[in-house]
């Protein structure tokens, strides 16, 4: 009965920056809130587009007070930031301690562990946008194989030079090719390969 | 408007002035002269009116000394807290010149501040941003103020051109500002100029014996060394 689309975890932050959510959606939501707010105040004083690393920084230490105080509870979210400016593409991780990192890829939620395993077989030196875009597709697909799961819907962004370094959605034309990718992919891996037996 | 005793208080020090800043090919020149005034009284002969706000980011300051002098404290404070947080490398001389126009739009009010911010930064290279009274930001070629100002615009507007040498573009405004020196009685003293490019920065001064006269300025006497009227 749910809407398709209703439910979004990622948005844009800044015209070259976005933000995907994990966790309690409404605390991320905050997040991103106070995320626009800090790359807005840069642009206006500073005349220039926040870097990704100084918006990681302002956000994870604004994530962090909230850790201080007896009067408040810590964000129940984790949050990816995505960017791209005059120093090239950035990806960040914030956790609700307010500790992150910079990473070639990442990720969060449920099947983290799973994920990070799959995501470390790229080769992050020669992999395009477009590349990323599927082999993402197959790994969130491949993540939610199980009967359990209840259906998904696949959301994706990107920033990056094919974007002219603005932060979007993926066209339609290439989200549906995403899916079916991500389909294809796992049909295959069901069907088995040749190498699972072993004595 | 044209900065005059006038319109501040008694006895607060004007810089009746000349500043411009202008590009040429790989970087900026600053000129300014400085005549500091309070009413008919000479306060400085001498005065520096091109201050540096950051690494290769200049001010030139026209209208009440003080606010001037404030609003170079206030970008140089901001400016390095930016550099601390960003890189020394990574600060821009458009975040120099929105951080001067932020202060000077929200303290319009109060301020009697006409200012140039020039620079060069590795991204863009060399750059002239307008910030006169008011508060508004622009971004131009070229651009001249202060009271000596209005005697010159049309001759900048005329003799500027892109693509100038270091050389040319730092003769071109010293006879400018002489120029203006020679009709604004609220400019004068000696002329300074700063050139900046991806080299560095270089802060250099025409005595006041050695700016250019012209016409019945000159003395029909011997012993003048400045430089006879082209």
């Amino acid at each position: 009965m749910l809407v398709k689309g209703s439910e979004k975890r990622i948005f844009t932050v800044a015209p070259h920056a976005g933000m995907a959510l994990t966790g309690l959606l409404a605390d991320g939501r905050q997040i991103v809130n106070s995320c626009r707010d800090e790359a807005q105040q840069y642009k206006r004083f500073y005349g220039q587009a926040i870097p990704g690393k100084m918006l990681n920084q302002r956000i994870s230490s604004y994530i962090q007070y909230f850790t201080l105080h007896d009067s408040v509870r810590p964000f129940g979210s984790s949050v990816i930031l995505a960017s791209y400016d005059k120093s090239g593409p950035g990806l960040y991780m914030i956790e609700p301690s307010g500790v992150s990192y910079g990473y070639r890829a990442v990720a969060i939620g449920q099947e983290k562990q799973v994920a990070k395993t799959e995501l470390e077989n790229l080769d992050f030196t020669t992999i395009t946008s477009r590349e990323a875009v599927m082999e993402i597709a197959k790994i969130i697909y491949k993540i939610h194989d199980d009967v359990k799961d209840k259906e998904f819907e696949l959301e994706l962004s990107w920033v990056c030079a094919e974007s002219n370094g603005k932060h979007e959605h993926i066209p339609e034309d290439l989200l549906a090719e995403a899916n079916k990718v991500g389909k294809q992919n796992l049909e295959a891996d069901q069907f088995g390969s040749d190498e699972e037996m072993e004595i | 408007a044209m900065a005059t005793s006038a319109m501040v208080g008694q006895g607060e020090v004007l810089t009746g002035t000349t500043i411009m800043a202008c590009t040429f090919d790989g970087g900026v020149v600053l000129g300014a002269d400085s005549r500091t005034s309070s009413g008919n009284y000479v306060a400085n002969k001498v005065a520096d009116k091109i201050t540096k706000v950051c690494d290769k980011v200049y001010l030139c300051r026209s209208g009440s000394a003080a606010h001037t002098q404030a609003v170079a404290g206030y970008a140089n404070l901001y400016l390095n807290q930016h550099a601390i947080e960003l890189g020394e490398k990574g600060v821009s001389v458009k975040s120099a010149a929105t951080i001067v126009k932020e202060i000077a739009y929200t303290n319009k009010e109060w301020m009697n501040a006409g200012m140039i911010v020039a620079g060069w930064d590795k991204a863009q290279g060399g750059q002239v941003f307008a910030v006169p009274m008011g508060g508004t930001l622009m971004e131009v070629p070229f651009a001249v103020g202060g009271s000596g100002s209005i005697y010159i615009n049309a001759f900048v507007d005329k003799n500027w051109r892109a693509g100038m040498t270091r050389d040319e573009c730092k003769a071109f405004v010293r006879k400018a500002v002489s120029l203006a020196i020679s009709r604004d009685g609220s400019s004068g003293g000696v002329i300074r100029t700063v050139t900046v490019d991806a080299a560095g920065q270089n802060k250099e001064m025409v005595p006041g014996d050695q700016v250019a006269r012209y016409q019945d300025e000159h003395l029909p006497t011997l012993g003048s060394n400045a430089p006879i009227f082209t």
